[in-house]
């Protein structure tokens, strides 16, 4: 068990050394353009806004180190935090499965279509296109339950249409129909994984008496899984950081030309936007460093969590 | 042997690339920290009393404002160009429909106009506070300005904490606008002079559909539409928002609790779901199917700048203004009112301040100047001189009038400057949509805690 001196091996000869600094620098300096921009505009933000969640910085004047005092009034202090973090959550929990799940059934009914598939998925891709700010005004206008076409026509079938924009418990589901309405996006991706899986695995598990839903358990979604996963992750980041359509829609409900943060009754506002209002409206840089930081934390454990929870599943049920 | 090639294979080697890549990092990180924190600090010329009375080279500034109404923004640009005249050698470059996060944001970003205007006085306070805006008092001082010619509500919203960092750039008052038409259909004489008056001409003027949805309202007493805010209402209650020493005084001041016990039972009466429902079909504050302009509203709570979008918007609407009526039992408060108001300052890092306080002077002080723009945008002027002018032609308009008594009335009150962006504000709003909603029960008890959150607050940014 005896280990030679490392320096008395041959390898670690002065020529091999200044070889492998050589070999480290040139390395290096490829991936210097990368590793700047990693550092500038993503190490420095983090470590910076670490930094300031932990001062009372507005961003104008000086900061001052004020300890945990940010985090404290995030826990007990802010009065329309857990609003906040009540909505962002029902957002994840709710609105993000409803969008993967809308977004792959459409796919898999385009993906059969036999006659006119371009042109229905060129009509369901075609939301998309559309401006979030743009189409979520008109998505207010068209929800307005005073003379909006959607509680008309409900009302032309004996249905007395909620108040949707302007009401705190539609509200949230109203925004989940608008971000059905735009998942053109990931209707595309799923369609290109359910095009790519291979017609003879069909086959075969038809052979073997396969029905329907069994092709899709045991064909259709362990094939597609990393583009499942791919979908869930990211729109779960999306749904943490859900900004612009709650701005809008709170403001275009509201009908007054103040932003309406959380109209009605604080249920469209959510944790970006409490962050974007004590940054920048109230002058609490300091605090919304803190409710960033904590955004970004849980923002990784939800994407290390699923990342790890679906390796599992896509190497126990994957049929290759 | 294969996996180990092309990577150091002894230990000391390993170390020695990890030590270099550590270190190569390590440098990479502080340069690029120490570059980033440098660039971040928000410098420039500060307000210094170089107003350069004699410098007379030509200079362009930039200017921005929040108007964005045509009428306005031509209205503006007609001001300015005679201040050119008079100032030949100062150029300014106007730039319409600003927002006060555009101007913070420009100031972070060391890319701040030469001077600012804004239509929310609550950021007063916070741009006081942390220097956003410059005091201007060395200015004022050095050219001797009198600022008795500002009366003593206006100069208390565009201060704080002893800094002089805005200038008030015409006022806004608030009262009530009513329907003579739909008045007259219901046998009304006159505006109501009191809030129980209000309250039954409201019953009088309202009128439902068939299906018991709202056709017309006498009155819209959700608070949140239009200019039906609760700091446009209290006045009539004398509610003072913050105590003598910047704590808030929601639960403190009986007179909140007092205007949302009238404001609720008024809603009650409606049925809030039956009002919200009306308000989203309302129509833009801002355009000509406003919900009064069209007919659908008969009275509201509104600023004096009304009669211009009124005039603009070519409605046919045949209405009458009044003063807000005053709380039963407080008829001394008659005539008083909500006075905020378009402030302008000289915002960090403005690259020349001395042209830019000649304007800022100029647009706030010059009597020429404040009656032109009053009488074009249909706003209340600023200053003794010039609502005493005899060119003002508002003081002559009998729609105008009951403006100008609010802000007249030693009563008027205003929604005092904070540190924090008026959060105080923001806090109680939620309350309030809470509150009609049905979903507070205990009132004395939410408003203590509403007390409790905006001083805590207003504690976070010291």
């Amino acid at each position: 068990m005896s280990t030679y001196p490392v320096t008395r091996l041959p390898l670690a000869t002065a020529p091999l050394r200044a070889r492998l600094r050589r070999n480290r620098l040139r390395v290096l300096l490829f991936l210097a353009p990368g590793l700047v921009g990693f550092a500038v505009f993503l190490v420095y933000p983090l470590v910076m806004t670490v930094w300031l969640s932990f001062t009372n910085s507005n961003m104008i004047s000086p900061a001052r180190f004020v300890g945990l005092r940010n985090y404290r009034y995030l826990l007990d202090g802010d009065p329309l935090i857990w609003h906040a973090i009540r909505n962002t959550g029902w957002l994840v929990v709710i609105m993000v499965p409803a969008q993967v799940l809308f977004a792959l059934g459409v796919a898999m009914v385009t993906a059969r279509l036999k006659a006119g598939a371009s042109l229905f998925r060129t009509l369901f891709y075609l939301p998309a296109l559309a401006p979030p700010v743009a189409a979520t005004v008109a998505f207010v206008c068209m929800f307005n339950p005073n003379s909006g076409p959607v509680n008309r026509i409900l009302g032309l079938v004996g249905i007395h249409g909620p108040l949707w924009f302007n009401s705190p418990d539609w509200s949230k589901p109203a925004l989940t129909l608008l971000a059905l309405w735009g998942s053109g996006t990931m209707m595309v991706i799923f369609l290109a994984a359910l095009l790519e899986v291979p017609a003879e695995l069909y086959e075969a598990a038809e052979l073997d008496g396969a029905g329907s839903w069994q092709r899709f358990r045991y064909v259709t979604l362990p094939t597609i899984s990393p583009v499942v996963l791919f979908a869930t992750v990211t729109g779960v980041i999306a749904g943490l950081q859900y900004f612009t359509q709650a701005m809008v829609a709170s403001q275009v409900a509201n009908g007054n030309i103040q932003p309406a943060p959380g109209y009605p009754d604080g249920s469209t506002l959510t944790f970006p936007q409490q962050l974007y209002i004590a940054g920048f409206n109230q002058f609490h840089a300091g605090y919304a460093c803190a409710l960033a930081v904590v955004l970004f934390v849980v923002a990784m454990a939800f994407t290390v969590v699923l990342l790890r929870r679906a390796s599992g599943f896509d190497i126990e049920e994957s049929p290759r | 042997m294969s996996e180990s090639r092309g990577r150091p294979v002894t230990r000391t080697a390993r170390r020695v690339a990890r030590r270099t890549v550590r270190r190569t990092l390590a440098t990479s990180l502080i340069a690029a920290t120490a570059l980033l924190t440098a660039s971040c600090s928000t410098g420039g010329a500060s307000s210094k009393a170089d107003t350069g009375a004699g410098d007379t080279t030509p200079v362009t500034i930039t200017f921005w404002h929040g108007f964005s109404s045509p009428h306005e923004i031509t209205s503006v640009n007609s001001v300015l160009a005679e201040f050119h005249k008079k100032y030949p050698y100062i150029t300014v470059k106007a730039v319409a429909a600003q927002t006060d996060d555009k101007v913070n944001q420009a100031i972070r970003g060391g890319t701040a106009p030469d001077v600012a205007a804004s239509f929310n006085a609550a950021n007063v306070g916070g741009w006081c506070s942390s220097g956003a805006f410059q005091d201007l008092t060395p200015d004022i001082k050095a050219d001797d300005v009198d600022m008795a010619q500002i009366p003593k509500a206006v100069q208390s919203y565009t201060a704080f904490g002893g800094k002089r960092c805005t200038m008030p750039w015409l006022a806004d008052t608030f009262g009530l606008y009513y329907n003579k038409k739909l008045f007259a259909q219901a046998g009304i004489t006159a505006p109501p002079r009191t809030m129980s008056e209000l309250v039954e001409d409201t019953k009088k003027l309202t009128s439902f559909n068939a299906d018991g949805s709202i056709r017309t309202a006498g009155f819209m007493p959700y608070l949140g539409a239009y200019g039906m805010l609760t700091e446009h209402l209290v006045p009539s209650w004398g509610g003072k928002w913050l105590t003598a020493d910047g704590q808030s005084n929601v639960g403190g001041d009986p007179a909140f609790a007092q205007a949302l016990t009238w404001q609720k039972k008024l809603v009650d009466w409606f049925g809030a779901k039956k009002l919200v429902t009306f308000k989203a079909g309302m129509g833009d504050e801002f355009s000509a199917q406003n919900a009064f302009e069209t007919g659908k509203l008969a009275m509201m709570v509104d600023g004096e700048w009304r009669n211009a979008f009124i005039k603009n918007d070519k409605s046919s609407v045949d209405y009458g203004t009044a003063v807000m009526p005053a709380a039963d039992g407080k008829p001394e408060l008659h005539g008083a009112g909500y006075v905020g108001g378009n402030v302008i300052g000289m915002p960090r890092g403005a690259k020349h301040p001395g042209a830019a306080w000649k304007l800022i002077k100029y647009l706030t002080t010059d009597t020429d100047a404040v009656t032109t723009l009053a009488d074009a945008i249909g706003n209340v002027p600023t200053t003794i001189a010039a609502l005493n002018s005899p060119t003002l032609k508002l003081s002559k308009d009998a729609h105008f009038a009951p403006f100008l008594e609010v802000f007249k009335n030693p009563l008027t009150t205003t929604t005092p400057a904070s540190p924090d962006g008026g959060a105080y504000l923001t806090n109680f709003g939620h309350f309030v949509e809470k509150w009609q909603s049905g979903g507070v029960t205990d009132l004395k008890a939410g408003l203590a805690a509403v007390d409790k959150q905006n001083n805590a607050a207003l504690k976070l940014g010291q």
